[in-house]
């Protein structure tokens, strides 16, 4: 018995099925979703006092403490790697100023209204670039929160630091929730693509049909 | 574990109503005086501060001043500040101020604390922290006008003085006040300590300190612990008493506004992904292949 292959991005499986993402782009963008949902959580019960008991995810409120900047960082190294990854790809293309224009077909699923699309349609890139920048003033402002005691001259400027920290951690949810329910409850057969790699054949023409057409186009 | 023999007012970061509320004493709410003008900066209170809550007398630093030490600490909570004030007219004046939590009325630690039950208030006006339950993220730092919480490195723990809650609850004074040889400080209601403090700052205009006054601040709903002034005009150069200390604007924005903003952004998003799938359903890949035929 041999292993079983790790195919590329854009390959067609012998069983007919598309690859829409590698082994590697599964791991950075799972590396980024644990670590991310492990902040998420306790970050929240230090948000609120009705979600308090969130922190029992991180070991109870004082391990939470304790983690919440270790796993924050090791999620904006992810992010790091993802950008890597993706940057070039999250670039913007002709196709997406008639996604933004056609926004609302996409959200009411009219889909055959819906222009064609790349690898990543202008919604996703968008998602990205939220993620992207979010996490960058999120590390920044979670390390001086990190330990205050060591610039207790910035006393004032901590007052502005949390707030931003808080602020920029509910845009990325916000972001964060339509994400969640697009890949699992509104786009079906999408979650497939990033738990396992592969997408039907169907699926890559319908949803990302200039990326499905160049891997048809490649193939021959 | 926050004193049972007191009241309790508000609990940091509690959500639902506040415990039974049941204590066997009648609650005042109690103040400590301080008459700047009276001190001689003996340090009596520093030692029984040290003596009653358990912590170890350590070496003092010597940096020309009167001042045992350059700061307080987070087992130093009591510490005589000591400033030479340039009167500008050839004279100086040696400013003696007991610096310790002021027990504020309207407290920034408390509004700050997302920790559920690390910062208490009782009803006698005490703001006590109760370290079981501190999770050392040191928000209190930020909130608090006066700088006065202070880390523990070890065991990442907050802590500051208690106005003695333990003594006070027992009906003692606390520890500073019990110590102090000249009378400068003095303990009771709130109601008769704001009294005495207006009274020597009476006579102090009568004896030549026409600025003389009671340092009681409005910006955080007034103290439990006031000060006499020789000279109420500049709190400042009692080595940096506020002269207008308030909680942080920001702390107020990012614990109210953005809060509220925040709540009513998680329960519309989550409810509005949820009515899409209700209203929509999910995308369906055969739609478009249907259109084409």
């Amino acid at each position: 018995m041999s292993t079983a292959p790790s195919y590329s991005e854009g390959t067609i499986t012998p069983s007919g099925e598309v690859v829409r993402y590698s082994y590697k782009e599964r791991m950075c963008h799972w590396t980024a979703g644990t670590t991310y949902v492990f902040c998420l959580a306790t970050g929240l019960a230090f948000y609120s006092p009705y979600l308090y008991w969130l922190a029992a995810v991180g070991g109870g409120p004082m391990s939470a403490r304790l983690l919440h900047p270790w796993v924050g960082l090791f999620f904006y190294i992810s992010v790091v790697w993802m950008h890597v990854m993706w940057k070039s790809q999250m670039a913007e293309a002709p196709e997406d100023k008639q996604w933004k224009e056609k926004i609302m077909a996409y959200v009411e699923d009219r889909d055959n209204e819906v222009p064609p699309q790349g690898r990543f349609n202008a919604g996703q890139k968008l998602f990205y670039w939220v993620m992207y920048y979010g996490a960058l003033v999120l590390l920044v402002t979670g390390i001086l929160m990190w330990f205050p005691e060591l610039w207790p001259r910035l006393h004032w400027v901590m007052s502005v630091v949390i707030p931003l920290h808080s602020g920029f951690a509910l845009v990325t949810i916000g972001a964060f929730i339509i994400h969640i329910y697009m890949g699992i409850l509104m786009v079906t057969g999408g979650f497939r693509g990033i738990a396992v790699g592969t997408v039907t054949q169907e699926w890559a023409q319908h949803h990302h049909r200039l990326w499905y057409d160049k891997i048809k186009k490649d193939q021959k | 574990m926050p004193n049972e023999n007191l009241t309790i007012k508000a609990i940091s970061a509690h959500p639902g109503a506040i415990g039974s509320g049941a204590a066997p004493e009648a609650s005042y709410e109690v103040c400590k005086l301080i008459d700047t003008t009276t001190c001689i900066g003996c340090k009596a209170c520093e030692i029984a501060c040290l003596e009653w809550n358990g912590y170890e007398f350590r070496e003092t630093t010597f940096d020309n001043t009167y001042q045992t030490m350059p700061d307080t600490e987070w087992n130093y909570w009591n510490l005589i500040r000591f400033s030479e004030h340039d009167n500008g007219d050839g004279t100086l004046s040696w400013l003696m101020r007991k610096d310790q939590c002021m027990h504020c009325a309207d407290p920034g630690c408390l509004e700050a604390c997302p920790a559920d039950g690390a910062i208490v208030q009782y009803e006698n006006g005490i703001v006590d922290f109760n370290e079981e339950h501190c999770i050392g993220c040191e928000y209190c730092v930020t909130g608090c006008p006066f700088n006065i919480p202070r880390l523990n490195p070890t065991t990442k723990k907050v802590f500051k003085c208690s106005l003695c809650s333990d003594r006070v609850g027992a009906g003692l004074e606390p520890a500073c006040v019990k110590s102090c040889p000249t009378g400068c400080l003095h303990f009771g209601s709130k109601e008769d300590m704001k009294f005495e403090a207006e009274k020597r700052a009476k006579q102090l205009q009568h004896n030549g300190f026409e600025h003389a006054g009671v340092y009681d601040p409005k910006g955080v709903g007034g103290t439990h612990v006031i000060y006499v002034l020789h000279d109420e005009r500049d709190p400042e150069k009692y080595s940096g008493l506020p002269a207008n200390p308030t909680v942080p604007i920001m702390v107020r924005f990012w614990k109210h506004p953005l809060k509220w903003l925040g709540n009513i952004g998680l329960i519309f998003g989550v409810a509005g992904v949820l009515s899409h799938y209700i209203r929509f359903g999910p995308k369906d890949p055969s739609i478009r292949q249907e259109a084409k035929r």
